[in-house]
């Protein structure tokens, strides 16, 4: 059986988790076994909310509600997939490869002693063992791990599969499983409001020290605004504090796998492109034919960006008011 | 309290990624070697300033590796820390790395552990966890801050869309990364005491492998791009639109 540890927040199921569970069904098929999801803590509409996991796949899903696991910490959530996995017997875990992923599964794979393939691209070819494809070198390569033991973890990056709707109800079945006293507090959960966490955003319009200062954003966040995107920034932008540390994405900072990543007035340092290579759609905006990025980018203009970007935010209101 | 660093070798971030070997070794010839970044730049660096601040008493760094990665441990060594410690092992995946850091920070008493998020190479972000896991303590990934007041934590992790603040008591595990601390570039007078700091070398725990990298492969090639005039911005809309079918 696949098991797929579902993550929520707050009360609402991640939309991570809704890929993880897609990707876990598919591998169920392939295997010839089911796919069951596993969430703990409080949900909110819980019979609605997790009877509708079926829709990506999952035909049950197990639920500790105890509210003891609505704060996270790693080692709690740890010991009790331990014994989700124990009571029902599965023999691979998926997690998405996000904060929280990062965090479980490789407690689970130590406690276990269960191999564990972080960062998956792919799904697993078990025409010879178990091998599972997952990125390296921040991007710029792919290895192919193969899991030696009898249960396989994979915690499979953001994006890199894709949500897969199905027709499909799951079944509830309630998990009776306490959480361990924890070492650790959750004394402050501060999210950014009201703008698409990075993470998360299938689209990214990101600024680079070509704009030339923070009051120039607005030809980033117009274009954002009117595609309901995400806004991002090179280093130097980062470093300059012309906008948050959280923006910044590269080697040092996040990495992002978005289906648009659109580039302004950013050169193209190879440690920029290590966090936004697998990016599905790359589209550059440079004054300099010689930009690096052009290299990387499947769409560009050779341009001033200070001229070229309202005119692509006209172009796209045009495209929206004739549908 | 006593900080255990785990410091990694990793190719420098221009290095060309190639393969050898039928595809199954990372190519290293020509390739410039550096400490793994988020090692560097925010464990290490945190460390320090914890020692300086008074909160910790000493820093050791930790690497499992061969005796190739002593001069990257050196240049650690000069930006700062007491001593370091070398697991000798050149074979072994996430779990076998991390049942070796976990052997010596139990012997050794460690109060905290530092790691990177990830390093630049295999990107697992994996070795904390297990660490934690392994010692049977707290584990907090992905810190931005962390401020010590005795043995008491207080802890900045990121979280998807923002940040989570979190406190617990030493002894923990703790993965770094940007936010942390400012990068320190090692002076002379490190670089020079950096040569007679002592390097422990210890041989491996006995331990299980549980995966093993089959085969590296390259991402196929970029079509190449497609230019659009800067007087056509509707073509570049158009195209994402109706082509690539992004917006
Ligand atoms: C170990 C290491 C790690 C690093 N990690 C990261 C990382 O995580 N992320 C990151 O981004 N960088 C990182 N860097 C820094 C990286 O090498 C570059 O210095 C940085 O990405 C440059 O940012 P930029 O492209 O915004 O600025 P610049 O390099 O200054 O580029 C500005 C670009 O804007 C163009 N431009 C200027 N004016 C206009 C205009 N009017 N219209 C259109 N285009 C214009 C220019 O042609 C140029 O290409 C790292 C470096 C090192 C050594
Ligand atoms: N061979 C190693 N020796 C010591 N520490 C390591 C080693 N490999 C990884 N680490 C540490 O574990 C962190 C995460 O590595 P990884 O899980 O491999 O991405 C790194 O940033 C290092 O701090």
């Amino acid at each position: 059986m696949v098991l797929i540890f579902a993550d929520q927040s707050e009360g609402q199921i991640k939309k991570q988790a809704y890929e993880a569970i897609s990707y876990g069904a598919k591998i169920a098929e392939a295997l010839g076994t089911t796919a069951e999801a596993l969430v703990l803590g409080t949900v909110d509409h819980a019979s609605e909310a997790l009877a509708a996991l079926g829709k990506y796949g999952a035909s049950k899903v197990h639920h500790a509600s105890d509210a003891g696991f609505d704060a996270f910490d790693a080692q709690v959530y740890t010991a009790a997939i331990a014994d989700a996995v124990a009571a029902s017997g599965a023999d691979v875990v998926v997690f998405s490869h996000t904060t929280t992923g990062k965090a479980v599964a490789p407690r689970l794979s130590a406690r276990l002693k269960a191999g564990l393939a972080a960062g998956a691209v792919g799904l697993p070819d078990t025409s010879n063992g178990f091998v599972v494809k997952k990125s390296v070198f921040s991007g710029k390569a792919f290895a192919q791990v193969g899991i030696q033991t009898a249960i396989k973890i994979i915690s499979l990056n953001p994006n890199a599969f894709g949500v897969k709707l199905k027709e499909g109800s799951a079944e509830i079945a309630a998990l009776d499983l306490k959480p361990i006293a924890g070492k650790v507090t959750v004394k402050e959960v501060n999210k950014v409001k009201g703008t698409v966490p990075l993470s998360e955003a299938e689209l990214v319009i990101s600024g680079g020290r070509g704009l030339k200062g923070p009051e120039n954003w607005f030809l980033v966040e117009d274009l954002a605004n009117e595609i309901g995107a995400a806004t991002a920034c090179s280093r130097a932008v980062a470093d300059a504090h012309w906008r948050p540390h959280h923006e910044h994405v590269g080697q040092t900072g996040g990495a992002v796998a978005p289906n648009l990543y659109f580039a302004i007035a950013i050169s193209g340092a190879i440690q920029h492109l290590a966090g936004v290579n697998r990016s599905k759609t790359i589209v550059v905006i440079n004054k300099d034919p010689e930009a690096p990025f052009f290299k990387a980018a499947d769409y560009g203009i050779v341009g001033d960006a200070f001229e070229v970007m309202p005119k692509i935010v006209e172009a796209v209101k045009k495209m929206k008011a004739e549908g | 309290m006593k900080i255990l660093v785990c410091i990694s070798k990793t190719p420098d971030t221009t290095a060309k990624i190639a393969f050898t070997d039928n595809n199954s070794k990372f190519a290293e010839a020509g390739v410039q070697f550096i400490v793994n970044p988020y090692d560097e730049w925010y464990a290490l660096v945190r460390a320090l300033e914890l020692k300086e601040s008074g909160a910790a008493t000493a820093v050791t760094l930790i690497n499992v590796g061969g005796a190739d990665n002593d001069p990257i441990i050196r240049k650690a060594l000069a930006i700062g820390g007491d001593d370091a410690i070398r697991v000798n092992a050149t074979e072994g995946d996430s779990f076998y790395v991390a049942s070796q850091i976990a052997a010596v920070a139990k012997e050794g008493g460690y109060d905290l552990v530092f790691t990177g998020k990830e390093t630049i190479d295999y990107n697992n972000s994996s070795i904390g966890g297990m660490v934690a896991e392994l010692l049977d303590l707290p584990y907090i990934s992905l810190a931005t801050k962390l401020e010590a007041d005795g043995s008491n934590l207080t802890v900045t992790r990121e979280i998807e869309g923002g940040e989570e603040v979190d406190t617990l008591s030493a002894p923990a595990v703790i993965s770094c990364q940007k936010g942390m601390a400012e990068q320190r570039i090692p002076n002379m007078k490190g670089i020079m005491s950096a040569r007679t700091k002592p390097l422990t070398v210890k041989d491996p725990v006995e331990t299980e492998v549980l995966t093993s990298i089959v085969a590296f492969e390259l991402p196929p090639a970029k079509a190449g791009v497609k230019l659009v005039s800067a007087d056509e911005p509707e073509e570049l809309v158009r195209l994402l639109h109706e082509e690539a079918k992004v917006i």
